[in-house]
């Protein structure tokens, strides 16, 4: 360690660290710019949106994006509030479930040992690369098959299939030492009471960044309402935000509304990262594939 | 040598038969795991592993979704590789050209990142971690929100006002609806939006190389930071970075609606953003050829996999390490 550390020092004195530092910065601004953007336009007047010279930055912040988005969709067919609330329901209810399943399977294939389970485990680890998307069509077969079209469950069982969260915390699981479950089986626990009293807590860190990567996943989902939900009022708020860009391509008109409609989907997000930053990146030191 | 073929067979079968009341008694025993990892099971075959399977057997058949599927052999395929101009002129270079730029490029972009914030001074580490990663939780809505008025067409649009400004162009551009330049905007979009959880896993695997490892590089006579990289950093986080490849090739995949949004048309203009994803899209929900979309699925999904096979070749723990 102390190597690296005088490693280090030597850099900054050859330039290197100031020059990282620079490279970085550009690389940073780069990535938050639009970020900034959005939180800019959110707050504009509707005289700054249609302001030429268009300008960066908000002059004279102001609410009335929002309380447009709120009260002129309160009006029409479906109101905000009702987007609002599939959103709500469809996301808790998923996160709740997926982090349920994947951390029982989880803990099957970590410590379990049955016929089977390498090659249902290999299958998982392979199906990581195919993203719902590139499978959209026979997907869409199969929920049709199934009589879900536009019910939540279309919404939500689906997204219960994440093989990440399940090589997420099987991998975590693999660190806990075998004397620790061997101690429970000792003491008569039953496997469910050693895993919901002795592993669960264990593996905390990395059920708290599944439930983030399920949340990051489902409360930006806007394509499964769009395929799977036939009526408007059960469509979720990602898929109305994608209404009102839709016409965006060449107009100012729905900016500010757009603007503060993309906020409100993205601030939950950021502010669960910002906070959970760290048990995050200790789940990710056990993400490697062996 | 005694034992005549028939004794052999009988032996054989009883072994057999042996290994199957084994591991039915294996299974029965484990009877707990099973229902441990049934929940997941299900929905992972229902949503996952059938998708999959109905696409490669739909690939073979001409299915409009309201007849049922009638079985047509190759056709598809040879369809796909003779008469499908819009396939072969635009869609397979678009999709080459966007997974070569997205893939390796961005994956190498990914860790140049994540080593260069691992050097920096640790108060800055998460800082710089999180603004990189910040735009990849920002999702798809927000590339048609942000990126759209950015990008927009007439003088009000941010680029087109600056550039203008700088004395770069003279006149607005549309560059979202330009085939010159609508690629090379989604190849940067995507760039932009994929440092998410393989940039992380990057990230993590650097900072925890086992440091005695570099000391004993030091002794063994590694002078920089570059033989430092190659001899000790990357042999050692091969698990990440093999986990961070897979996430970055489907990244890619999950990234093939971004011409559509970006033009706001599907097929886009001139066919110059046209991916596989949106040509699949574009024969099953708009023309309902199902047998021909599966089978383009189909490809694709043999492509991505390929492509794992070969990151797992160079990425894999081999038996032996």
């Amino acid at each position: 360690m102390r190597i690296r550390l005088r490693a280090k020092k030597l850099n900054r004195l050859r330039g290197f660290g100031y020059f990282n530092i620079i490279i970085l910065t550009i690389f940073a601004v780069i990535s938050i710019m639009p970020i900034v953007f959005i939180i800019n336009n959110a707050f504009k007047p509707l005289s700054e949106l249609f302001m030429f010279p268009p300008e960066f930055f908000v002059k004279n912040p102001t609410m009335q994006n929002f309380n447009n988005l709120i009260s002129t969709m309160s009006d029409s067919l479906v109101p905000f509030s009702r987007y609002f609330f599939n959103s709500i329901v469809v996301t808790s209810i998923s996160v709740a479930l997926t982090v349920v399943f994947s951390s029982t399977a989880a803990f099957a294939f970590s410590k379990g040992n049955f016929p089977g389970k390498d090659m249902l485990f290999k299958l998982i680890v392979v199906s990581l690369m195919f993203s719902p998307a590139a499978v959209s069509i026979t997907r869409y077969l199969v929920i049709s098959k199934l009589g879900l079209i536009n019910t939540y469950a279309a919404l939500i069982l689906p997204q219960l299939a994440l093989p990440v969260g399940v090589f997420l915390i099987k991998q975590f699981m693999d660190q806990l030492p075998k004397e620790l479950l061997e101690a429970a089986k000792i003491d008569g626990a039953s496997t469910w009471t050693t895993f919901y009293k002795i592993v669960i807590p264990n593996v905390k860190i990395a059920i708290g960044t599944v439930m983030i990567l399920a949340f990051q996943t489902v409360w930006m989902d806007s394509d499964s309402s769009a395929l799977y939900m036939i009526s408007e009022a059960k469509k979720t708020l990602p898929y109305f935000v994608t209404t009102l860009t839709s016409g965006l391509t060449n107009s100012v008109a729905n900016q500010g509304a757009s603007a503060s409609a993309v906020l409100l989907l993205f601030l939950p997000n950021f502010i669960i990262f910002a906070i959970m930053q760290k048990s995050i990146m200790e789940t990710m030191v056990n993400s490697g594939i062996k | 040598m005694k034992m005549s073929m028939k004794e052999d067979r009988i032996l054989k079968s009883k072994i057999r038969r042996e290994k199957v009341k084994n591991t039915w008694l294996e299974m029965k025993r484990n009877k707990t795991s099973y229902l441990f990892i049934a929940p997941f099971m299900i929905c992972f075959i229902i949503f996952i592993v059938v998708p999959v399977f109905t696409a490669a057997l739909l690939s073979f058949t001409s299915f409009n979704s309201i007849q049922p599927p009638k079985f047509v052999g190759l056709l598809n395929f040879k369809i796909m590789f003779s008469q499908d101009s819009v396939l072969m002129k635009y869609v397979i270079p678009n999709t080459f050209k966007f997974a070569i730029f997205v893939g390796p490029i961005g994956y190498a972009m990914q860790f140049l990142l994540a080593w260069l914030i691992n050097q920096l001074p640790k108060k800055f580490k998460k800082l710089y971690v999180m603004a990189i990663y910040t735009p990849s939780i920002a999702g798809g809505v927000m590339i048609s929100t942000v990126w759209v008025v950015l990008f927009s067409s007439d003088r009000l649009g941010y680029l087109n006002n600056l550039l203008i400004n700088l004395g770069i162009i003279s006149h607005p551009i549309a560059w979202t609806q330009s085939p010159d330049y609508l690629l090379g905007i989604m190849i940067f979009v995507t760039i932009w939006g994929s440092m998410g959880v393989g940039f992380l896993s990057l990230f993590a695997g650097l900072q925890n190389v086992d440091a005695t490892l570099y000391e004993a590089g030091k002794i063994d006579g590694i002078k920089n930071n570059l033989q430092e990289l190659w001899y000790i950093t990357l042999p050692s986080m091969k698990p990440q970075m093999l986990f961070a490849a897979v996430m970055s090739i489907v990244g890619s995949l999950n990234a093939g609606q971004i011409g559509v949004q970006l033009s706001g048309q599907n097929p886009t203009p001139n066919y110059a953003g046209q991916l596989i994803q949106n040509h699949i899209e574009d024969y099953g929900f708009i023309r309902y050829e199902l047998g021909y979309a599966t089978a383009l699925t189909f490809m694709l999904l043999i492509a991505a996999y390929a492509v794992t096979k070969i990151t797992w070749f160079f990425l894999g723990t081999k038996e032996d390490e």
